[in-house]
Parts: C-alpha cells; sequence; structure tokens
C-alpha cells in the first residue's frame, strides 16, 4: 500500500511547516509556512479520499488550493499596504 | 488504521497551534496561526466524511475570517498588551470545562454506530420520504432547506447581521484621515 508511506511523509512535512510558524521569527517565514501548511494540507486531503475510495471529494482539496491563495496575497497585501480597501502606491524602483 | 492516526496526528498538531495561539503576542502572527488551524480543522473533518462542513471551514476559517481579522487589525494595532489579571482562574475554568466536556463525550453513542438514536429519529424518515416530499434530489439541502427552514431562516439572519456589524466597524474613519472620494 502506497498511501501509508505517503501520509506519513505527509504529516511530517506538516510539522515542520508548523514549527516554522511557530519559531518566526519575521511574519514571511509565518506566511510562507502556512501557505506549505495548506498545500501540505490539499495533498494529504487528496491522499486521504482516494486512500478511503471516495475520489469524488478531491474538490474539496481544489477549494483549499483556492483559498489558500486569497488568504496569502490578504496577508501579503495587508503587510504593505496596511489595508485592505486602498489600492496599493507604486514605489521608487518598482517594477510591476 | 492510517486514517484514524492521521486523524489522531492532525488534532495534536491542531492542539499544538492553539497553544501557539495563546503564546503569541503578536496579533499578525495570531492571524496567521488561526489559518493554518483551520486548514488543519478542514482536513481532519473531511477525513471525518463530514464533507460539507470541511468544505465551511475551510471557506470561513482559512477564507474570510483571515481577511476579517486582518480588517480588525487594522483598527487595532498589532501588539497584544500584557493581560492585567493573573491567568489562574480562567485557567481553571477552561480545564474544569474541558474535562466536563471530555466525561460527556462518554454518554455518546460509538462513532458511525447505525443504532444510534440520531440514525432511529427521524432520519429514516428523511431519506425514504424526503426527495418525495420536498422534490429536492439532495437529501443534506432537503433537511436543511425545508424540514429545518425555519432554523436555516433564523442561522441566515444571523449571519446577515453579523456581516452588517463588521462593515459598520470597518467603514469608520479614524480623526484626520481623508474620505475616500469615488
Amino acid at each position: 500500500m502506497i498511501y501509508a508511506p505517503v501520509i506519513v511523509a505527509l504529516l511530517a512535512t506538516l510539522a515542520l511547516g508548523l514549527a516554522r510558524a511557530f519559531l518566526g521569527p519575521t511574519l514571511f517565514d509565518r506566511a510562507l509556512a502556512v501557505n506549505a501548511i495548506g498545500t501540505v494540507a490539499m495533498l494529504l486531503l487528496a491522499v486521504l479520499e482516494f486512500l478511503t475510495g471516495r475520489p469524488e471529494y478531491t474538490d474539496l482539496a481544489l477549494v483549499y488550493g483556492l483559498l489558500n491563495i486569497v488568504g496569502t496575497i490578504a496577508v501579503l497585501k495587508f503587510f504593505r499596504v496596511g489595508d485592505l480597501g486602498k489600492e496599493g502606491t507604486l514605489e521608487e524602483g518598482d517594477t510591476r | 488504521m492510517i486514517e484514524t492516526g492521521a486523524i489522531a496526528a492532525l488534532l495534536a498538531m491542531m492542539a499544538a497551534v492553539a497553544v501557539a495561539v495563546v503564546r503569541q503576542r503578536n496579533l499578525f502572527a495570531v492571524v496567521v496561526l488561526t489559518t493554518a488551524y483551520s486548514f488543519l480543522m478542514a482536513t481532519a473533518l473531511a477525513a471525518l466524511d463530514a464533507a460539507d462542513v470541511a468544505m465551511t471551514e475551510a471557506a470561513v476559517g482559512a477564507g474570510i475570517s483571515t481577511v476579517l481579522l486582518l480588517g480588525a487589525l487594522h483598527l487595532v494595532g498589532s501588539l497584544e498588551m500584557k493581560p492585567s489579571a493573573g491567568s489562574a482562574v480562567p485557567l481553571a475554568i477552561v480545564v474544569v470545562t474541558g474535562l466536563l466536556v471530555a466525561y460527556g463525550t462518554y454518554g455518546l453513542p460509538a462513532f458511525s454506530d447505525p443504532d444510534a438514536p440520531m440514525h432511529r429519529h427521524v432520519a429514516p424518515r428523511y431519506l425514504q420520504e424526503g426527495p418525495k416530499e420536498t422534490g429536492v434530489p439532495n437529501v443534506v439541502t432537503a433537511v436543511l432547506a425545508s424540514y429545518r427552514g425555519f432554523d436555516t431562516l433564523g442561522e441566515t439572519t444571523v449571519v446577515f447581521t453579523a456581516g452588517i456589524g463588521v462593515i459598520a466597524l470597518l467603514r469608520r474613519r479614524r480623526p484626520g484621515e481623508q474620505e475616500d472620494k469615488p
């Protein structure tokens, strides 16, 4: 059974991501760690669904993926602009 | 077996995140950690076969709550004050309540027990008569929207009111801040 070692590996990755989210030290470490946790949670969910024979639940994993992006962008925009409703301003030397 | 172990590991990680959230003084980090908590919770719920609850937890906990909490942080600043009173009494209350809840689980029927009262009372009728009585093919939707229609209406009212309250709070301007012109 291939699923058991995969699940163990994913849980270990999850624990490492959590350790980074706890330790920090900067906000970017935590934001990246939570982004990685979201991705690993998505993979873990997909593997669990295949393990229990319900691959149609993989839709849930897709929702996770979309929400993960929204959450990370919200955190980073807040950090840069300080307000979610405001438009960001271009800074000197900014190439966007 | 593997599934049970994975759920146990997820719950243990959630407990660790909860402790970190309590101990962390930087509220920005707390918001980020609660997002991680929601992802773990949603995965555990999906592993427990509660797909709709998992979907809600992921959308509300990891999506909207993060955005709303960040909006709140904009108003209150991101450093938490040291508590003025000691934490012995709140800790004691939490421990006693937790033990009571854990004790209460011993009175529950076993997980996915087909003879549990929940499955013998109205569930057979919902399953057999639901499509005929309501015309809704999905049983969960039939129960939520038809059999418990008033309950759902009340829930929607509460959520709507809470949303209006949050919007009213977030639209507040600080003194001296320019009003945005559309």
